[in-house]
């Protein structure tokens, strides 16, 4: 049944979005999204790396994302510098860097399209092993950090005094995201990975008065978006990532006329 | 002060520096069991700063501390909770521990919010978010709780009930608390050890022994030494802008 590009988009999207919508929650409320882009723009170096040297894709580009997570928190620690503004700085130099390797890698044929913006057709049977091989790890360690992780989103200081462990649960956190835009960047893309963890989570913070409801409902707001965007994508031919991004702007916006009524019924 | 296996936490001569200026120095204490030590002294002090190096959470500290326990819960002084992150008291009260139903409710009902417990955090109002924090700290039948300014917020007649509660939490789980406090009356009367910050320690003893001392008096007035009783006796050290002590 794999045999079908269709399928095989269908059932990556949906390995993908069981495992944005957990970790959009902590993007969203550890205020991380641009963090998230920055990782983002930098997998495209990552691919540029496997490209070159004949290597795995997914994981050139989790460990170069990784690298730059590094690199980020050794700069927020030596300069002066505001976090945004590093943020920036990495962003946008790795995504350019990127861009000027792939000019000098004429020998290779790339798609800079569907690298930026996703592209169903070039999902195979080995790319959905990984995206759901490395989903179901990321949940599992996921899960494993979820205390330290949750309580310390809420309070640190209240994490770490009540004996959990805040750093490492944060820079496992950091390592998480970097796999997510490695297992997720051939559907969606470079520049709208970070849209699949928050717009989601965003319509599902205007449905939910708990933590776990908005996980769930994260969840299923990228489940709908995966499934809306891709058959839109086949009936209107549009590129797979923004046509499930612009889905879950959709769901996003329906998700506001709840909140409209909320607010009329405390009035 | 008493046996040594009933300690909790010990400061040794502990300080902490920032952008080269000491916020506290010198300050040795240490908490035992069933016993309440509390910390009082102007705003800007240290008190706070001395909670967080006794519970860890400061980095490059002066001094050592010798911890004997992990059971501990923790009342901050200001918390800040981002209500991009929607919490009812429920998910608030299992944030670092699991806890069955009645255990919840047992403590919600000490502090007198159990009706909150399906309530948004968000929405609550100062004084019934204290009650809350409170709670959660107990709710774990910690060994040790540090307190800092539990009952800010909260009206006088729950203040003095709240303060009721801590003592009675304290002999009933055998649990050691380490208090900060701005309300001289309440503390005073319920407090075993007491010591008087402002950076340092400028006197400590039974609540008696401090209400006696000169500098109490200096760093509160007239007034409040009052209070307890009737004492004199004069500064023998200036404090200078670094937050160096240096004798008269």
């Amino acid at each position: 049944m794999f045999d079908d590009f269709f399928i095989r988009a269908l059932v990556a999207g949906i390995g993908i979005a069981f495992v944005a919508g957990p970790l959009g929650c902590f993007v969203v409320w550890r205020r991380l999204s641009y963090f998230g882009d920055t990782l983002a723009h930098s997998a495209l170096l990552g691919v540029t790396i496997a490209y070159s040297l004949e290597f795995n894709i997914a994981v050139s580009i989790f460990l170069i994302s990784s690298v730059i997570a590094l690199i980020l928190i050794q700069l927020q620690r030596k300069t002066n510098l505001p976090s945004d503004a590093l943020l920036g700085l990495l962003a946008h130099s790795s995504l350019a860097v990127g861009l000027v390797v792939i000019g000098f890698l004429t020998f290779i044929r790339f798609d800079i399209m569907g690298l930026l913006f996703g592209d169903i057709l070039a999902v195979n049977k080995k790319d959905l092993f990984t995206i759901w091989i490395g989903a179901a790890l990321i949940l599992l360690v996921l899960r494993l950090i979820w205390k330290p992780l949750f309580a310390s989103t809420v309070n640190y200081e209240l994490a770490q005094a009540e004996g959990l462990n805040p750093d490492r649960a944060k820079a496992v956190f950091t390592i998480l995201l970097a796999a997510i835009i490695a297992i997720s960047i051939k559907l969606v893309g470079v520049l709208l990975i970070t849209g699949m963890l928050i717009i989601p989570t965003a319509m599902a913070r205007n449905l939910s008065d708990n933590p776990q409801k908005m996980v769930i409902y994260s969840i299923i707001g990228g489940l709908l978006s995966v499934f809306i965007g891709l058959f839109s994508s086949l009936e209107f031919n549009t590129p797979s990532g923004p046509s499930i991004i612009a889905a879950a702007l959709v769901l996003f916006i329906i998700s506001l006329l709840k909140i409209k009524q909320t607010i009329q019924l405390k009035n | 002060m008493s046996m040594g296996n009933n300690i909790l936490v010990k400061l040794n001569n502990v300080g902490f520096r920032q952008n080269q200026k000491w916020l506290v120095k010198g300050v040795s204490l240490q908490v035992e069991k069933a016993k309440i030590v509390t910390l009082i002294g102007p705003n800007g002090s240290g008190k706070s700063t001395t909670a967080k190096i006794a519970l860890g959470l400061l980095k490059n500290i002066e001094g050592e501390v010798e911890k004997f326990t992990n059971k501990i819960g923790y009342v901050p002084q200001k918390i800040s909770i981002d209500w991009t992150l929607p919490l009812r008291v429920r998910d608030f009260m299992l944030l670092t521990d699991k806890l069955k139903e009645d255990t919840m409710e047992e403590a919600l009902s000490l502090t007198g919010v159990v009706d909150l417990k399906d309530k948004s955090l968000g929405n609550l109002s100062g004084g019934e978010f204290q009650r809350v924090l409170l709670a959660r700290a107990i709710s774990k039948k910690p060994e040790l709780l540090v307190l800092d300014e539990p009952v800010q917020g909260v009206d006088f007649t729950g203040e003095i009930a709240l303060y009721e509660l801590i003592k009675e939490i304290s002999e009933k789980l055998n649990c050691g608390i380490l208090l900060i406090s701005h309300d001289l009356h309440t503390v005073m009367s319920a407090t075993d050890y007491v010591v008087c910050l402002n950076g340092h320690v400028c006197c400590s003893g039974s609540p008696k022994e401090v209400a006696k001392n000169n500098e109490y008096k200096a760093l509160f007035g007239e007034q409040a030494a009052q209070t307890l009783s009737i004492y004199e006796h004069k500064h023998d050290h200036i404090h200078t802008s670094d937050g160096d002590i240096k004798k008269n």
